[in-house]
């Protein structure tokens, strides 16, 4: 017999459960969770140490498909019940799933502080920009003038740029990909998982019952060269058909010019993910495609940074307090004034 | 100077000023100084909801209420023998609970006519010349003078000079009672010794204020307060937040579990997380989270994960942490949610008394959503308390409610603190592989106690899903079959009705198993009912006194207990919500007696009512 145990391989099949799964027929997360099952057995991490915590809404029913441990929620609080279970077991790889709705409107404020805190988790925000599970209404991401259920007049809340909020709120790993594009979200997934800190990774997801088409113009053949940007680490942004296109930056304002024109590469706004500064331009790019003279919208990580995660600086300070001092239970209860009574 | 001592067998004393004059520190020192003395104490610390209401104003004023003795004392008392009054507002504030004869000690500075104009006297009326305390008797000190004066060679302003003012109260009063300081002395030296200027100036007004009642011929008594007869053993002063944080910490030490506190801070519950937060050695995570309902929700992650998940609140945090107790009720993990009650609704009183927050502990969650309720009844019993509140959480995998409130939290008391060894022990029992036979991980297969299997992340082969949603008795999975639904409502009810056969049957506290009158307590009542109860047996009457540690589940034996008497009254600090529950599940004609001015019931006053059924 061999002395070492050998952790089986396993495949995607194994991180699937016996769950019937109930999205709506073409549901964009079925995709989402074909990947997620691709990517997880990649990652060598021991499956009983993956946890998917969710909170409600469509997304949200998640961890019932993934043979992991996990949790399905309450709104809006999923952020905050994976704070406290990656503070009190910093070894396990915490995957949050949410939607827009769940992690930017009831589930905001613990969105922001996860983020700042910087727990070494995996945010995952599918954003459909509406709400499905209550069929139908506007969404903080839902752009303005909606007409939904309970907008039939059109909405008139300004929608949240996702990735601009994150990065207001200090996060250390800032991406965006597709549910329609699976080798990127298979990439963004690994990139996710990789960085050490909260990772904000927002999931264009198509919801094709209440919100069918939202994210087209990016997915679609037709459209998509011209409308997305592929952010490349070290490579110029480039986009268009035969990448034809690219982004300059005059001053701080980008600039589509074509290649054609005499431009090269050398011209071009290079992609530099630790570049705060530029990060934030970046998700600033977010355009309404229907606009004369819009910039595409970019795909990709916008931003890492490696700063201390809270868990550890919390075990740390742990470790230094039980070095100083011995856990004496009898002393603590003494304390330093007694008086005996015989 | 040689002086008669005179002998006194109970004494409460009242320290009252302007919120910034260090009333809470001197009542605090004194208190530590009786303490030592072995004499028995109660405290009540009284003080405005506002950091710095407006100087020399009533609503401003801050108390500190102390009593102690000779004999075994269970409130701080109804009336005041000694009035420190600081200012005008805090005689005013005060005087009505002060004796008739008792004595006033006033900073004669605090009544200039500034002080008595913010102090609402009409114009020109000064009560320590209009003859209106003639019935008392009063005790001049310029106190802000005298400590000037003691501070003239000192290089500090006069506003810091200002600032040692109370020292010379507690060093007077230290004299007065004969005391030896030492224990201030080396409390000053621990929290100025790198502040030499502030520890000298402080020392020495503390000894002057000493050695003025020393040398004043015209204090020609000093009084002393016999060490009480308390059963053997070694003591300390606690207060209730105190003495939880050390329940918590203890259960968590014997049960073996890492604790994560989940907190947002709220008045009057963020003491305990001051004090869990200072015990790092112990491996506590204390975590202050963005809001309430992170709070509770990240102590229910911590809980998930394998740790004790504690979350610590009040009132209107507890309202706000409600559809996560349902989480954690549909989850079944262990968890304790301690709720530090206050005046409500609303942000109602912040800083005040009440138990008004118990029918929300029983009911307060949407849908069938049944939860344990402890309760403590004194300070030191939050120890005992809150340990029982962790045992019956991880032992029976529910949360469990554990209702303390102000007067509890921020009131001190004689602890005859336990030996770790005598702790009882927590069985903890985490799953670590299937059962024989078993497939998969069956989440909701439960135990004789019809307790579920804690199966942590981090355990291969036990892998499985729990949530919110409704679950398929046994394997957890999502049913929205309407008998399982009703089957999941009932076993959720029974495994916490069940706990009472876990739990102590109910003690009678005073007085005989049936007779006429049973009064019948939970939480901070304790003293009062105990104190009312006790006199009236000596008076030879027929009443007894149980008080309820455990409110949900009941003990097995209460129906018996309540239908031994002819009467039971319920007193609370509430508009009637124990007594509800009493009706509701024992069908009793219990009577209530309820006092809703966030402030203790007193004896006087429950003596009177329980004699009404006599």
């Amino acid at each position: 017999m061999s002395e070492t145990a050998t952790a089986p391989v396993l495949t995607a099949k194994d991180f699937a459960t016996d769950q019937e799964v109930r999205w709506c027929p073409g549901c964009g997360d079925y995709s989402i969770l074909a990947q997620v099952q691709k990517v997880m057995p990649t990652l060598g991490i021991p499956r009983e140490n993956i946890v998917i915590i969710s909170g409600i809404g469509c997304s949200s029913r998640f961890p019932y498909y993934m043979n992991t441990y996990g949790m399905h929620s309450i709104h809006g609080r999923a952020t905050a019940i994976a704070s406290g279970l990656k503070a009190s077991r910093p070894e396990l790889s915490v995957w949050i799933v949410s939607g827009d709705g769940d992690s930017l409107s009831i589930g905001g404020n613990h969105t922001i502080h996860l983020l700042r805190r910087n727990f070494d988790v995996n945010l995952l925000v599918f954003n459909n920009q509406i709400y499905g599970l209550t069929k139908g209404q506007y969404s903080p991401t839902s752009e303005e003038n909606k007409v939904t259920k309970s907008t039939p007049f059109g909405s008139i809340d300004h929608p949240f740029n996702p990735l601009a909020l994150a990065m207001g709120a200090d996060a250390s790993f800032v991406a965006r990909t597709m549910d329609r594009d699976p080798k990127h979200l298979q990439a963004m997934l690994l990139r996710t998982n990789q960085h050490k800190g909260a990772s904000f990774l927002e999931i264009y997801q198509n919801c094709n019952i209440f919100n069918d088409g939202a994210f087209e113009v990016f997915t679609e053949k037709g459209s998509k060269a011209q409308e997305t940007l592929f952010l490349e680490q070290g490579k110029p942004l480039l986009f268009g058909a035969g990448s034809d296109k690219g982004i300059k930056l005059d001053g701080f304002t980008p600039k589509v010019v074509n290649l054609a024109d005499g431009y090269s590469a050398d011209d071009l706004w290079i992609h530099d993910e630790q570049d705060i500064y530029k990060a934030q331009i970046l998700t600033r790019i977010f355009d309404d495609p229907k606009v004369e003279g819009h910039l595409p919208r970019p795909f990709g990580v916008f931003y890492e940074n490696d700063r201390p995660c809270y868990e550890e600086i919390m075990a740390l300070q742990i470790e230094d307090a039980k070095a100083r001092k011995t856990a004496d239970l009898d002393a603590l209860l003494k304390g330093k004034e007694t008086w005996t009574i015989v | 100077m040689a002086r008669k001592q005179e002998v006194l067998q109970d004494v409460v004393i009242k320290f009252a000023g302007d919120s910034g004059d260090g009333m809470q520190l001197t009542g605090t020192q004194f208190t530590n100084n009786t303490a030592l003395l072995g004499i028995d104490l109660s405290t009540f610390p009284d003080f405005p909801a506002e950091i710095r209401a407006p100087i020399g104003t009533i609503p401003g004023v801050s108390g500190f209420q102390l009593r102690f003795s000779s004999d075994r004392v269970f409130t701080p008392g109804d009336a005041c023998d000694v009035l420190v009054a600081m200012n005008a507002a805090a005689l005013k504030a005060n005087l009505g609970a002060l004796k008739k004869g008792g004595k006033i000690i006033v900073n004669t500075d605090g009544f200039d006519s500034k002080n008595l104009r913010l102090a609402n006297y009409p114009d020109g009326e000064n009560p320590l010349e209009n003859g209106s305390l003639e019935n008392y008797e009063v005790i001049r000190i310029d106190v802000t003078k005298m400590t000037r004066e003691a501070l003239k060679e000192f290089q500090m302003g006069m506003k810091e000079k200002d600032r040692a003012k109370n020292m010379f109260v507690l060093g007077f009063l230290y004299w007065l009672y004969g005391r030896d300081m030492s224990n201030t002395t080396d409390f000053l030296k621990e929290k100025f010794g790198k502040k030499p200027d502030i520890l000298d100036s402080n020392m020495k007004v503390l000894q002057a204020g000493y050695n003025y009642g020393d040398t004043t011929e015209a204090f020609a008594i000093t009084y002393k307060v016999e060490k009480a007869k308390m059963p053997s053993g070694t003591y300390r002063s606690v207060m209730g937040n105190q003495s939880l944080a050390y329940g918590l910490i203890a259960a968590a030490q014997v049960s073996g579990l890492p604790m994560f506190l989940g907190t947002y801070p709220i008045t009057p519950a963020s003491d305990i997380l001051h004090e869990l937060s200072r015990h790092k050695n112990f491996g506590i995570r204390t975590f202050q989270a963005e809001d309430e309902i992170a709070a509770i929700t990240s102590a229910i992650g911590a809980s998930y994960g394998g740790a004790l998940g504690v979350t610590t609140t009040s009132g209107p945090g507890m309202a706000l942490k409600a559809e996560a107790m349902g989480l954690a009720v549909m989850l079944e993990v262990p968890l304790v949610i301690i709720n530090v009650q206050r005046g409500g609704p609303s942000t109602g009183l912040p800083t005040k008394t009440e138990q008004s927050d118990l029918l929300q502990a029983y009911y307060g969650r949407n849908g069938e959503c049944p939860m344990p309720v402890i309760s403590a009844s004194t300070p030191a019993d939050c120890f005992e308390a809150v340990y029982e509140a962790v045992r019956i959480s991880v032992q029976h995998m529910t949360p469990v409610i554990f209702l303390s409130d102000g007067y509890i939290a921020n009131g001190a008391e004689p602890w005859k603190f336990p030996a770790t060894a005598d702790l009882p022990p927590i069985h903890v029992k985490f799953k670590t592989e299937l059962g024989h036979g078993e497939e998969k991980l069956q989440p909701y297969l439960r135990d004789e106690k019809l307790a579920r299997p804690w199966a942590v992340p981090g355990t291969a082969g036990l892998e499985h899903r729990i949530g919110g949603l409704e679950k398929q008795n046994i394997t957890g999975n999502i049913s929205y079959d309407p008998e399982n639904h009703q089957l999941m409502v009932k076993i959720r009810q029974e495994k916490v009705d069940k706990i009472a056969e876990y739990i102590p049957e109910q003690k009678i506290d005073s007085g005989a198993a049936k007779g006429k009158v049973l009064v019948l307590g939970w939480g901070s009542t304790f003293g009062a009912i105990k104190s009312a109860v006790s006199e009236l047996i000596a008076a030879g009457h027929e009443v007894s006194h149980a008080h309820l540690r455990y409110v949900r589940p009941f003990p097995k034996n209460l129906g018996e207990i309540l239908k031994s008497f002819d009467t039971v009254l319920v007193p609370e600090i509430n508009n009637g919500q124990l007594i509800k529950i009493l009706r509701d599940v024992y069908l009793v004609d219990a009577k209530p007696y309820n006092k809703i001015m966030g402030v203790p019931i007193t004896k006087t006053e429950l003596v009177e009512e329980i004699r009404k059924y006599l």
